[in-house]
């Protein structure tokens, strides 16, 4: 099953927005990806509540994976916004 | 008027209106036997529904950024599969409704928890969904704000951010039996202007309709007032805000004797217009809750942010305690935290964090032009202060200082500025240490005044000493932010008051109704009355 692990750029971690930005796009993708940290138990990445669990902050390594059709596209785009800071916008915005 | 009761004053302003309570949790009934699992299953799923939706109406509605994203989140929550499937499997297994959204609930909160930091916070927001869900299924009117169509008290064990982001104008007031000034219920009322006491025990056994009414700056709740005692509160404090509103410019008294007004902030966020700048960067407010230390490079990008923006900053060095748990420090769990290893004491364990952290300050210094004025907090010996400013000054920081909130700190002030640049005191440390009493004990809140005569008389030592070196001494800590108490502050010789932005307007307009000498008189009162 394809896997990418990439490390959390969010200054705030995988918490409050950067948290919701990510289980909005997991939930738009057209395959069941799943989240985990290190060897621990994956989570649905469409699960917030999951997601949160993981306790993910600012440079944790978290592995994605997914299987079936649109697996490697859907786990390209979801690194790519784990890559970036998304409490950034937040400082616009605020 | 009559009784009274006191929490602590976390937004200040005054009103007064009837109290009205918000209903409490739904209580768990016995659980029945469930004859139909997808009968069951589906009124949970819908009670999950309503939930979701309703809080996204709420977010639709809300006035401000801030609490519809924090509401739009929760609406996740009452729709994420992993809770949906576990309330299945629940009802599944032979639960009835409710209790099968509880028991799904508590394993989601578990998790949670032992994620720790940020992450345990969400408890509490998932302990609110929880309610909404569980009175959503056994038909309960929804746990929250209650609208009773006319201006009110509201009056509440604590709020959760749905709560506070649901209020609307007809709320005057906020009065909670728990919760401390960096509670949801504290940061929201002081971001709407609302007057706010916390931690006030006693609150919940007012009467729904008994007229009360509520000073948000001393924490004090009278109760028993007549229909024309609280149209007078509400006039006279509507007379102040529009004369507040009015006052501008620099901190001083009536004929001119300069008293900077600053800002507490905990990050850029936090910075308003108004004030002289930032007399208090609480820096380890950037970094609760993290399990790895911040990088040089992202000290550096926060703290140039800060500069950027503020014309004079006052930076406190990482300020780790029982209440601001730092936990990337993996500090050893100690039997008297308070009197233990924290603030500057870190560094004994901890040297590089110190270092790194005072390298961050220069670079950011550096880049952005800045000259910010640099402290360590709870330092207790001149010693401490001369290896605290030679490890600041080897890196090219101009104005070191020292917080002071132990007492043999006050006691010697003038050896510490012979070491350092400036004092700060903190009154709400100083206090706790100089009465010997707990700043989180709810019964000794009389000790903790910052009107007690011992404090201010430490506070006019350190201020005495600032005068004879010819340097600022000013106060953070909540004390400064009290108008009452900004003359008497001015009178012992502090030269600056470091505050939230909400009580600047008030502390300028009291320091621009008296004379220099007025303040001293006051000063020389609290000093000889005793409380």
């Amino acid at each position: 099953m394809p896997e990418r692990t990439v490390a959390v750029a969010s200054s705030s971690g995988l918490h409050a927005r950067p948290a919701k930005i990510f289980v909005q796009e997991a939930a738009r993708q057209g395959v069941r990806v799943r989240i985990r940290v290190g060897e621990g138990k994956p989570v649905p990445a469409s699960s917030m509540l999951g997601v949160l669990s993981l306790g993910a902050v600012h440079g944790t390594q978290v592995t994605l994976d997914a299987d079936g059709p649109g697996a490697e596209e859907a786990l390209d785009t979801l690194v790519k916004l784990l890559s970036r800071d998304l409490d950034a916008g937040e400082a616009v915005d605020g | 008027m009559g009784e009274a009761l006191r929490g602590l004053g976390v937004s200040p302003g005054r009103t007064a209106g009837p109290v009205i309570r918000m209903a409490g949790p739904p209580a768990l009934p016995q659980p029945r036997p469930a004859t139909d699992p997808g009968a069951e299953a589906a009124a949970a799923a819908h009670a999950l529904e309503a939930v979701a939706e309703d809080l996204e109406r709420r977010a639709a509605s809300a006035g401000d950024p801030e609490a519809a994203d924090i509401l739009e989140a929760q609406a996740m929550m009452a729709r994420d599969p992993m809770l949906g499937d576990g309330v299945e499997d629940n009802c599944r297994a032979g639960m009835d409704a409710a209790h099968a959204l509880d028991a799904a609930f508590a394993v989601h909160r578990r998790a949670l928890v032992e994620a720790g930091g940020y992450f345990a916070e969400r408890a509490a927001d998932l302990d609110d969904l929880r309610n909404r869900a569980v009175a959503a299924a056994l038909g309960l009117p929804p746990p929250g704000v209650p609208a009773p169509g006319h201006p009110f008290v509201l009056v509440a064990e604590d709020l959760s951010p749905a709560d506070t982001a649901g209020l609307d104008a007809s709320v005057l007031a906020l009065v909670t039996e728990k919760g401390g000034p960096t509670s949801h219920t504290a940061i929201l009322a002081r971001g709407r202007g609302l007057p706010a006491v916390v931690g006030c025990a006693g609150a919940l056994s007012l009467d729904d309709g008994t007229l009360v009414s509520v000073d948000g700056a001393t924490g004090e709740i009278a109760i028993g007032l007549s229909g024309a005692d609280a149209e007078r509160v509400r006039a006279a404090d509507a007379r102040e805000r529009a004369e507040l509103a009015r006052g501008e410019g620099p901190g001083r008294t009536s004929d001119g004797h300069p008293v900077k007004l600053l800002l507490n902030i905990g990050s850029a966020r936090d910075l308003a217009d108004g004030a002289e700048g930032v007399g208090l960067f609480r820096t380890e407010f950037l970094f609760l809750g993290r399990r790895t230390e911040p990088s040089l490079e992202e000290q550096v990008t926060a703290y140039s942010e800060v500069f950027s923006r503020a014309p004079l900053v006052v930076v406190r060095t990482l300020d780790a305690g029982t209440d601001k748990p730092l936990p990337f420090l993996g500090l050893p769990q100690e039997p008297n935290p308070a009197l233990g290893v924290r603030g500057l004491r870190v560094s004994r364990l901890l040297p590089g964090v110190l270092d790194t952290q005072l390298e961050a300050i220069a670079r950011a210094a550096d880049a952005t032009g800045a000259e910010p004025w640099v402290m360590a907090p709870m330092v207790t010996t001149a010693g401490e202060a001369a290896e605290f400013a030679a490890r600041a000054r080897a890196r090219g920081i101009a104005r070191v200082g020292v917080m002071v909130e132990v007492p043999a700190a006050a006691l010697h002030a003038d050896r510490l500025l012979r070491e350092v640049d400036f004092l700060s005191i903190g009154t709400n440390d100083l206090s706790q240490y100089t009465l010997a009493a707990d700043r989180q004990h709810p019964g000794l809140a009389d000790l903790l005044d910052p009107w007690q005569p011992a404090l201010l008389e430490l506070i006019g030592r350190c201020a005495e000493a600032g005068r004879a070196a010819g340097k600022p001494v000013g106060v953070c800590g909540e004390a400064a932010g009290d108008p009452r108490l900004a003359p008497v502050l001015a009178g012992l010789g502090v030269t600056s008051l470091s505050m939230a932005a909400v009580c600047v307007p008030a502390v300028r307009a009291a320091l621009a109704t008296r004379t220099l000498t007025e303040c001293r008189e006051l000063a020389a009162k609290a000093l000889a009355d005793g409380l």
